[in-house]
């Protein structure tokens, strides 16, 4: 560091910034790499299957896949539209 | 037994080839036959970074397709006899590898060589992957920056599911981390990323850091890969790379700051 840097506005380096944002980011992608990749087309199939029954949106269904050390859970989520 | 090294990054222009070429000169100065291999099909340059660019006559897809031999396409380094480059094809067919084509040309190499150097192209498509299917160890090239750390990890993934090892369930290929450009001043005026942070979330073993240095352009502008220039610092830091890869204890250097006194006072 310089001596005229002492005199500068005391300034918060980004590197600290960058490293949270990569810390974030990096686990959301590993997270998301373990996922079997039939998750997407899944979800789209099962979506076409439900819209064949009920009238429902393309958001009233959410897959999503969990692992522990012990199992693997895919969890399925369907929201109903209200019975009138 | 011979060792397949891939250098790899995802990201473009963190210094792969320069780190091929500067990995495969120092293996073989210190007395192992060694074989570099661009496989950056279609946009060639190891043999740029190696100074051999008009001793080209064969490339490695010849090889593959069987137009010539191993022998007639490498290229012998003129600083070191232990060193041979196989060049890329400048080739526009993206199919011109083949996983078949690459891993029989692989097999007649490590009958001969010591150590086989691949040198990844940017991405992860044909090339990159099949520059790191075979491998044994992996170089992974990173600079000390938000994009390059994200494509390394993203490397990394690929690493522990695509590559042979992987897919026939053997030991899993040997992560190494190589931080370039790396400048200890920006580090500790916390500007950019230090080799800690960048551990903290990559966890790879670290082989070695390379500092952000004019000779790695001066080497590359004269066609002498940097390690050559045994004063730089950078050529210094890939020396020190290769001794740790080849087992020897040296201590990390160019990581703090050696400014003297009145540089420092003064900046600059």
């Amino acid at each position: 560091m310089s001596l005229l840097d002492y005199f500068r506005i005391s300034k918060v380096g980004t590197a600290s910034v960058a490293k949270e944002r990569l810390q974030i980011l990096v686990a959301h992608e590993r997270s998301s790499k373990n996922q079997p990749s039939y998750l997407p087309q899944l979800q789209k199939e099962l979506l076409a299957v439900i819209q064949k029954y009920v009238n429902v949106g393309q958001d009233a269904i959410s897959v999503s896949f969990e692992q522990d050390e012990e199992q693997e859970t895919l969890e399925l989520n369907i929201v109903l539209p209200d019975q009138k | 037994m011979a060792r397949i090294i891939v250098v790899t990054s995802g990201k473009g222009g963190v210094g792969k080839t320069t780190t091929s070429a500067a990995i495969a000169m120092g293996l073989a100065k210190r007395g192992h036959k060694t074989a570099v291999i661009d496989f950056d099909v279609g946009l060639r340059n190891l043999d740029l970074i190696m100074g051999c660019e008009r001793r080209v006559v064969y490339d490695f897809v010849n090889v593959i397709n069987e137009e010539a031999t191993l022998n007639q396409a490498l290229i012998r380094d003129k600083n070191c006899n232990l060193l041979y480059i196989l060049p890329a094809s400048q080739t526009r067919d993206k199919d011109a590898l083949s996983q078949e084509g690459v891993g029989r040309v692989l097999d007649e190499l490590k009958k001969d060589f010591k150590y086989i150097v691949c040198d990844s192209p940017a991405g992860i498509e044909k090339g990159a992957h099949l520059a790191m299917y075979f491998a044994d160890d992996a170089f992974v090239v990173t600079n000390p920056e938000v994009s390059s750390v994200r494509d390394s990890d993203r490397m990394l993934g690929l690493l522990a599911s695509k590559s042979r090892r992987a897919e026939q369930n053997e030991e899993p290929i040997n992560e190494f981390l190589l931080l370039t450009r790396y400048s200890p001043d920006r580090v500790k005026l916390g500007e950019m990323l230090s080799v800690d942070d960048v551990q903290d979330i990559l966890s790879l073993h670290l082989l070695g850091v390379i500092p952000e240095s004019k000779s790695v352009l001066n080497a590359s502008n004269s066609g002498m890969p940097v390690i050559l220039d045994e004063k730089s610092d950078a050529g210094q830091a890939y020396a020190d790379i290769v001794a740790r890869y080849l087992g020897e204890d040296r201590p990390h250097r160019f990581i703090d700051d050696k400014k003297g006194f009145f540089r420092k006072l003064f900046g600059g």
